[in-house]
C-alpha cells in the first residue's frame, strides 16, 4: 500500500460560467493532519464536495484514488461506506433528538427489523468517551452548546468507522477554550489512526496542528508544504493564499481626531422572557464621531444581545435604559426606528438573518433604504442598478453582475454585500457584529481598509469581535463584556490580549 | 447568426418564465385540434375566460400569501358566504347593488385582516388559523342559506358582473367595435411603454436586447393581444369579468414589481429575519397580504354569485385549492420569496383550459381529475428542475 490514503488527480469541476476547480492535485498521507487553506472562493469546499460525493462521478473530471482504488462516488453514502466522513460548518444535527439518536441517525443499530435502543445507548457512550465528552447521551442536542455539538458530530463520524475525517471550519463558531479542546481531540484521533483534512481560516490553528498544508487559489493547487521539509510561517501561507505579501494585516489609520459622542448608551438592561434570564445588566458605553470602538468578550457574554437591544429590539427583550444619538434621547421600538435615527447593525449571521439569499445583489443592497429610490411611490429600477453597481465597484464585490443571486457568492463577497446594504442606509453609527467571521485574509484586509475609510469620512463604528488580534488591531478604544456587563474600558494603548482575557474571564 | 444565438440565449435564461406560456399554447393547440376547432371559437374562449375569473382573482391574492410562506384555506367558503350575504341583501332587504358590493368587500377585508392578526400577532400557524376559518365560514354559508336553499338573484345589473359585456358603440357585421378599439389602445400603450423602458435603459448605458429581437418581441406580443381581442370581439366583446380581472392583475403587478411595498413582501418571503433587521415590519406585511386576500375572496364571491345569478349552499367549495394549484402551476415557490402575479393568472388559465377542453372532447370526469393532478405535478417538477439551473 502506498503512503497516501488519498490522491485526487487532475480534478476539474465547472459550474455554468465558472471553472471552480482547474486540474487540482491533492494528496493526503496516511495518518496525518492535512490542512487545506485558501481564500473564500478558492475551491476548498468544492474540492471536498467532489471527494465526498456531493458532486457525483461524472460531474467532474479526474480521478479520486482512495486506499489504492479508484473511487466513483455517486452519493455521500458511497463515500461514507469506504470511510470518508465530512463534518460541515453548519452542523447536521437534529436539535429535537437526543445525542444517541443523532449519533446513529442514518445507520441505526437494528435487532431484526427494529432499532435496538439499549445497544445504541451503550455504543453512543463509547463514542462519547472517545471524544472526551462526559454527558448523558439521552440529553437533547438543543440543550448543548455549540462546542459540545461539534464533539457529538465527531462522535457520529467515529461511529461510522471513519478513516478519513474532513472538518470544514470546525472552530469558526467556537470560543478559544472549545477550539483548543477540539484541536487536541483531532491530534488524539490522529494517534488512533484517523487521517484528517482540516479546512480553516485561522492560520494559528493550522500552524499548530498541520503535518502538511495544501494551498488553493482560484481553483488551482498553488503548493503543498510539509512540516518536516519546508519552513512554514503565517506569512508564507498568506503569501501563497493571496499571491502577494500583506505586510500588515491591520491597515493603519493616521488621522485620529474624534468628535462628539454620536451614540451613547446609559444603564441599559435587558431581560429575555423566552430564556427567563437577565441578559444585560446596566450597560453604559459611547462612541465618538470618527472612532472605532471594539467590544470584546467571550461567547455568551451578551455582546450580540447588546447590539440587538440597541437596534430596535427585534427579539422582544424587555429593555430598560437610555439611548442617545447625537445628544438626542431616542427610543427604538423596531429596527426601522433605529435605521431612521442613523444606526445600522451588520449581523454576525449574514446567511441566517442578514441577507436574502434567493434575491440578487441589487435588491439586497437597496433593501434597508428603498425609500430613497422611490419616485411618486414607484422604485426607479434603473437608478437601483446604478447604485448597486457603484457599491459593487467600491466594495470590490466579485460577481458577474448585480443581478447575481447572493446565495451563489462566497462568504467574503456576501459580507461585502451586507456592508453595502448598510452603507446605502447612510448611518452615523455602524455596529459590526463579527465583521470578518468565516472570511479569508484578503477579504478581511479589504474590509479593514473600508472601515478605516468610513471613519475617515466621519462615521463611527462599534465592532463586536471574538478575535482579539482584530480588536487590538482595529479599535481606538476597547470595552470588555462578561456576563451581560461591561467589565472594563481600555484605551488602545493600554489594551493587551492578556488584559482583555483577564477581564473577560473574571 | 447573432440573432439566433441571442434568441437561444434568451430562451435558456428565461425558460422558467416562458415555460408556462409555452405550456398554455400547447394545451390550447391540442384542444383546438381535438375538438375540431371548437375550442378556439370566439364563443368558447369568451366563456373560458369568464369561467376563470373568480379563480383568477383568488390566485392573485394566494400568490402573495404563498410568497410570504403562508397559506389561506378559508378563502373558498369566505367567497361563498359573502356571495350569499349579497344575495340576501339584494333580495330580502332591497339594498342597492353598489352598497351590497361595498359591504361584501369591506367584510372580506376585515376577515382577511383578522386572519392576518391571528397569524402575525398571535402567532398561530396560517394553516391552522385559516382551516378554522374554512370551517366557520362553511357553517356561516349553510346558516345563511338554511331557510331558503339556493337564493335566486333577479337583479340584472348585479348579474351583469358575471355575465354581461361592455356596451358597444357600433356593431359592424357582428364585430364588437369598442373591444377592438380597446385592444388597439392596449397595443399602442404596450409598444409605447416598452419603448420608453428601453430608452431609459439606454440612457443609463445598460445592456438591452438587440434591435431586431426587440422588434420581434413587440410584434409577437402585439399580435397575441390583437388576436385575443379579435376573437373576443367576434362574440359579444369584452365581458365585465375580464375587465375586472385585468384591473386586479394590473394593480397587483404594478404593486409587486414597482413599489417598495412589493419589494418588502418578497423580502419577508425570502428571509423574514433579514427583512425584520432591515427595518421591515413583518407583522404589518402579513396583515396587508392577508387583508388583500380577504378582499379578493370577497371579489371572487361577487364574480361567482353574479355568474350563477344565485347563491347556493355549496358555493366556494374547493376554490381555495384551485387557487393554490393555479399559483403553483404559475411558478410560485413554497419555500417563499418567489412567484409572480402574472404567472398565477397563466396558471389559472392553464387549469381552466384543461377543464374546458376536456369537457369539449367529452373526457370523463374521473380522467379529468387525474389529468389535472398530473399537470399540476408536472408543472411543479418542471419548475424545480429549471430553478436549480438558473443563475
Amino acid at each position: 500500500m502506498s503512503d497516501y490514503i488519498l490522491e485526487m488527480k487532475n480534478i476539474t469541476k465547472t459550474f455554468p460560467g465558472v471553472k471552480a476547480l482547474d486540474n487540482v492535485n491533492f494528496k493526503v498521507k496516511r495518518g496525518e493532519i492535512h490542512c487545506l487553506v485558501g481564500e473564500n472562493g478558492s475551491g476548498k469546499s468544492t474540492l471536498m464536495k467532489v471527494l465526498s460525493g456531493v458532486y457525483p462521478y461524472g460531474e467532474y473530471s479526474g480521478d479520486i484514488v482512495f486506499n489504492g482504488n479508484i473511487q466513483r462516488f455517486s452519493h455521500i453514502s458511497d463515500s461514507e461506506k469506504v470511510g470518508i466522513v465530512t463534518i460541515y460548518q453548519e452542523l447536521a444535527l437534529i436539535p429535537e433528538l437526543t445525542v444517541y439518536e443523532n449519533i446513529f441517525l442514518g445507520h441505526e443499530i437494528k435487532k431484526g427489523k427494529f432499532i435496538d435502543w439499549e445497544e445504541t445507548i451503550v455504543r453512543a457512550k463509547e463514542m462519547l468517551k472517545k471524544v472526551k465528552l462526559n454527558i448523558n447521551p439521552s440529553i437533547k442536542i438543543k440543550d448543548l452548546g455549540v462546542g459540545m455539538q461539534q464533539l457529538v458530530e465527531i462522535a457520529k463520524a467515529l461511529s461510522k468507522n471513519v478513516k478519513l475525517l474532513i472538518l470544514d471550519e470546525p472552530t469558526a463558531a467556537l470560543n478559544e477554550d472549545d477550539s483548543e479542546n477540539l484541536l487536541k481531540l483531532i491530534k488524539e484521533l490522529k494517534a488512533q489512526g484517523v487521517t484528517c483534512i482540516l479546512i480553516s481560516h485561522k492560520l494559528k490553528e493550522v500552524l499548530e496542528v498541520a503535518d502538511s498544508i495544501t494551498v488553493l487559489r482560484d481553483g488551482k493547487t498553488i503548493c503543498s508544504l510539509d512540516r518536516e521539509k519546508d519552513k512554514i510561517t503565517e506569512g508564507i501561507i498568506i503569501k501563497h493564499m493571496v499571491g502577494r505579501e500583506i505586510d500588515d494585516i491591520y491597515p493603519k489609520r493616521n488621522i485620529k481626531n474624534f468628535g462628539d459622542k454620536v451614540l451613547e448608551v446609559k444603564n441599559l438592561s435587558a431581560y429575555d422572557p423566552n430564556l427567563n434570564r437577565q441578559i444585560l445588566k446596566d450597560v453604559s458605553f459611547n462612541v465618538r464621531k470618527g472612532e472605532i470602538v471594539g467590544i470584546a468578550g467571550l461567547m455568551g457574554s451578551g455582546r450580540t444581545e447588546l447590539a440587538l437591544s440597541i437596534f430596535g429590539n427585534s427579539k422582544g427583550y424587555k429593555v430598560k435604559g437610555d439611548i442617545f444619538v447625537n445628544g438626542e434621547k431616542k427610543r427604538f421600538l423596531k429596527p426601522k426606528d433605529a435605521i431612521k435615527a442613523g444606526v445600522a447593525y451588520v449581523t454576525e449571521d449574514r446567511k441566517g438573518n442578514g441577507l436574502i439569499l434567493i434575491d440578487d445583489i441589487k435588491s439586497n443592497i437597496t433593501l434597508a433604504n428603498l425609500k430613497s429610490l422611490c419616485e411618486k411611490g414607484f422604485i426607479n429600477q434603473n437608478e437601483e442598478i446604478k447604485v448597486a453597481n457603484e457599491y459593487k465597484a467600491s466594495l470590490k464585490i466579485k460577481a458577474p453582475s448585480v443581478e447575481q443571486k447572493v446565495g451563489n457568492l462566497s462568504g467574503g463577497n456576501q459580507q461585502k454585500v451586507s456592508l453595502g446594504k448598510w452603507l446605502f442606509a447612510r448611518p452615523y453609527v455602524l455596529i459590526l457584529d463579527e465583521p470578518t467571521r468565516g472570511i479569508d485574509v484578503g477579504a478581511k484586509y479589504e474590509i479593514y481598509t473600508l472601515m478605516n475609510e468610513l471613519v475617515k469620512q466621519g462615521m463611527s463604528i462599534v465592532m463586536i469581535s471574538s478575535e482579539l488580534p482584530e480588536v487590538l488591531g482595529m479599535s481606538d478604544r476597547v470595552y470588555v463584556m462578561s456576563d451581560g456587563k461591561i467589565v472594563g474600558e481600555l484605551p488602545i494603548e493600554e489594551a493587551t490580549q492578556e488584559k482583555i482575557m483577564e477581564l473577560a474571564t473574571n | 447568426m447573432d440573432f439566433i444565438k441571442e434568441a437561444k440565449q434568451l430562451l435558456r435564461e428565461n425558460i422558467r418564465e416562458y415555460g408556462m406560456y409555452i405550456a398554455l399554447a400547447v394545451i390550447m393547440i391540442i384542444f383546438t385540434i381535438g375538438s375540431g376547432g371548437l375550442f378556439i371559437s370566439s364563443r368558447n374562449i369568451s366563456n373560458l375566460i369568464n369561467q376563470t375569473g373568480y379563480i383568477a382573482v383568488l390566485s392573485v391574492g394566494m400568490t402573495l400569501v404563498i410568497v410570504i410562506r403562508h397559506i389561506d384555506l378559508s378563502v373558498g367558503y369566505v367567497a361563498g358566504f359573502l356571495g350569499a350575504l349579497i344575495a340576501i341583501l339584494l333580495t330580502k332587504y332591497g339594498t342597492p347593488v353598489p352598497v351590497a358590493i361595498l359591504v361584501a368587500l369591506i367584510l372580506g377585508l376585515l376577515i382577511g385582516l383578522f386572519n392576518g392578526y391571528l397569524i402575525a400577532n398571535v402567532g398561530i400557524p396560517a394553516f391552522v388559523a385559516t382551516l378554522a376559518g374554512m370551517l366557520v365560514f362553511r357553517g356561516a354559508l349553510l346558516l345563511a342559506t338554511e331557510g331558503t336553499g339556493t337564493i335566486i338573484i333577479p337583479n340584472k345589473s348585479f348579474n351583469a358582473i358575471g355575465n354581461g359585456y361592455i356596451p358597444d358603440i357600433a356593431n359592424i357585421k357582428g364585430v364588437h367595435l369598442l373591444t377592438l378599439l380597446i385592444g388597439a389602445c392596449a397595443i399602442v400603450f404596450y409598444i409605447y411603454s416598452e419603448y420608453k423602458t428601453r430608452k431609459n435603459k439606454l440612457k443609463y448605458n445598460f445592456e438591452v436586447i438587440s434591435k431586431p429581437m426587440f422588434i420581434l418581441k413587440l410584434v409577437f406580443i402585439s399580435s397575441i393581444i390583437g388576436y385575443v381581442t379579435w376573437i373576443l370581439s367576434g362574440y359579444n366583446g369584452l365581458s365585465w369579468t375580464v375587465v375586472i380581472v385585468i384591473i386586479v392583475v394590473a394593480v397587483y403587478h404594478i404593486i409587486t414589481t414597482k413599489t417598495s411595498l412589493g419589494r418588502h413582501i418578497y423580502a419577508v418571503g425570502g428571509n423574514p429575519e433579514a427583512a425584520k433587521l432591515s427595518g421591515i415590519d413583518v407583522s404589518k406585511i402579513t396583515l396587508i397580504v392577508f387583508g388583500s386576500m380577504g378582499l379578493l375572496a370577497a371579489l371572487s364571491g361577487i364574480l361567482y354569485t353574479a355568474r350563477l345569478q344565485s347563491a347556493t349552499t355549496t358555493a366556494g367549495t374547493l376554490f381555495e385549492l384551485d387557487a393554490i394549484a393555479a399559483a403553483y402551476v404559475g411558478g410560485v415557490s413554497a419555500a417563499g420569496g418567489v412567484g409572480k402575479v402574472t404567472g398565477s393568472i397563466v396558471g389559472a388559465l392553464v387549469m381552466s383550459s384543461l377543464i374546458n377542453g376536456m369537457n369539449l372532447m367529452g373526457v370523463g370526469i374521473s380522467y379529468q381529475y387525474i389529468i389535472r393532478g398530473a399537470v399540476l405535478a408536472a408543472a411543479v417538477i418542471f419548475d424545480v428542475k429549471t430553478r436549480n439551473k438558473s443563475k
